[in-house]
């Protein structure tokens, strides 16, 4: 297991999850959770997933993701899980 | 499973709230380098400070992508060259062409700074020791990411005045060697009391010889996310102010510890300590004072700021002790005025002098950091403030530091510019009374009893 946060910000549009979803089956990496709401109109997602499978390395993903978000007009980041981990987990 | 609000929490603390890591210090030591040949001693010098550091960079900003965290500064700190160069150095100049080997290497392998050009003299000083600190003048202002610290007294040495008697020229000397740069060098220069032998930061930081062969030194940072977490509790008890504090360090911490963990993993290097410092920056909402501010003082010197002030820095203690695995260096709140936005307002409004930084010197780390002063300052007044400041740390076992800036041409009410991290300063008016007969006696403070606590 090789978790990795994405989270996408931005403006609320037809297709974000779909297209970042596209972007990660095709690129082998497996969905774990999806949680987003829209507040004030901005769109928020927070995805987990497993980057294990993937032959893809980590800057790669996190550019074409960057690459992606400036294509839809969000903001895309990508964080190895332990970040959120050690900082809210004793 | 981490949720969304926590992800949110941690990205907000860093887009927004300025949180980051301030640096990853690579600690190396060159007792392995030493020979009694001048430039074989350079070439070892660089040699191994070259193999020791070339992937740090590299490794840093890979991490930073990885985690989404800044990491602002890569640096290195060595082994005090006092020490290292004694057997080869005869000169000054022979000093000062090591100083010109760290800042080729460090400007080889990409790191911001490179700590240890330092001598340990808090008892006495070898005739190596003495060139070293007479060195100092020429190795700052023939270099430019170099830094320098004398450790000049201990609580359990006492003070050694022949140093701080010498060091008040010598700060003097840098400022006038520096003088077309705001006499910059001076900000590259702190006299220390209890040095401690692993702070990542800078100006001070050297490898001691207490260490391994290699170290990996974390310095944090987030002033800005501990202020906003007291905006939340405005009114509220000290009991709930200092929770805050405490659980706020905690989770800024943890990301250092993650930091260095892995630092450590991937250049192969042991993991030393965490310094537990809140370091402030010039830019906006990263200052210490805004948190003296927040806690309920209206600038950073009125009167309830040294409480105010102990009471932050205890807590960051608390909460950061139990975030880490080895906590070292200074591990305070630092309290620097240029680099503070919330200082230079507090010293532009009136509310801080150079008297109260002194008092607030005995509740936190490090001491009078960052402060300009007229350039018309005598070498015996600088002396003198550099004795007070070592006094507060030898008497309350705790280090201390000075690190005085004498703007050269310039005087009370002008400003003075740094650039960058190191911010600007408004020039700071100092005590204009004499204390030419006290510092020119000579000789030592005597170590203090450690009975009889008053």
């Amino acid at each position: 297991m090789n978790k990795t946060i994405i989270t996408v910000v931005g403006k609320d549009t037809v297709g974000i999850i779909a297209r970042v979803c596209t972007y990660l089956a095709d690129s082998g990496i497996n969905i774990l959770d999806i949680s987003q709401t829209i507040v004030s109109g901005y769109f928020n997602m927070m995805m987990i997933v497993d980057m294990a499978a993937t032959k893809k390395d980590f800057n790669t993903v996190a550019d074409d993701l960057d690459k992606l978000g400036n294509d839809i007009g969000v903001v895309i980041k990508c964080q190895r899980e332990e970040i959120f981990d050690s900082m809210h987990r004793i | 499973m981490i949720n969304v609000t926590e992800v949110v929490e941690t990205n907000d603390m860093i887009e927004k709230e300025n949180l980051d890591v301030r640096t990853i210090t690579l600690g190396i030591s060159l007792l392995d380098c030493i020979s009694d040949d001048l430039d074989e001693l350079n070439r070892n010098i660089y040699n191994k400070i070259y193999d020791a550091a070339k992937d740090l960079v590299s490794t840093g900003n890979q991490i930073s992508r990885e985690f989404g965290i800044p990491i602002v500064n890569k640096r290195i700190s060595v082994t005090p060259i006092a020490l290292v160069g004694g057997a080869a150095c005869k000169t000054k100049e022979d000093f000062a062409s090591i100083a010109k080997t760290l800042d080729k290497v460090a400007k080889e392998v990409g790191v911001n700074f490179i700590g240890g050009y330092s001598a340990l003299v808090s008892k006495g000083m070898t005739q190596a020791d003495r060139l070293l600190i007479e060195s100092i003048p020429l190795a700052l202002s023939t270099t430019d990411v170099v830094c320098s610290s004398i450790n000049v007294g201990s609580t359990k040495t006492g003070i050694n005045m022949d140093a701080v008697r010498l060091m008040g020229t010598i700060v003097k000397e840098t400022a006038e060697a520096t003088k077309e740069n705001d006499s910059l060098g001076c900000a590259k220069l702190v006299i220390f009391c209890n040095a401690p032998d692993d702070n990542p930061f800078m100006a001070g930081a050297f490898h001691g010889v207490t260490e391994a062969d290699k170290i990996i030194n974390v310095g944090v940072s987030g002033p800005g996310v501990v202020k906003t977490a007291l905006e939340k509790v405005r009114g509220e008890s000290f009991e709930v102010l200092c929770e805050t504090i405490k659980k706020t360090a905690f989770k800024v911490t943890r990301v250092g510890q993650l930091v260095a963990k892995e630092a450590s993993e991937r250049l192969g290097v042991p993991f030393g300590i965490i310094d537990l410092s809140l370091a402030p920056t010039p830019a906006i909402g990263d200052s210490v004072a805004d948190i003296l501010h927040e806690i309920g003082v209206e600038h950073a010197g009125a009167p309830g700021t040294t409480a105010a002030l102990a009471l932050l820095n205890d807590q960051v203690k608390k909460g950061g002790v139990m975030a880490s695995s080895y906590v070292g260096g200074l591990s305070g709140a630092f309290i620097p005025v240029s680099e503070d936005q919330g200082m230079i307002n507090a010293v532009e409004a009136g509310a801080l002098t150079l008297e109260k930084l002194e008092a607030m010197t005995c509740v936190c780390s490090v001491g009078l950091d960052m402060i300009a002063v007229p350039g018309d300052t005598k070498d015996t007044t600088i002396a003198g403030i550099i004795a007070d400041e070592m006094a507060i740390g030898m008497i309350n076992q705790k280090t201390t530091a000075v690190r005085l800036i004498p703007v050269i041409g310039k005087g009370v009410g002008e400003t003075v510019e740094f650039g960058g991290l190191l911010g600007y300063a408004p020039i700071m008016p100092v005590n204009q009374f004499s204390c030419d007969a006290f510092v020119n006696r000579g000789g030592r403070i005597p170590a203090p009893v450690h009975s009889f606590k008053n």
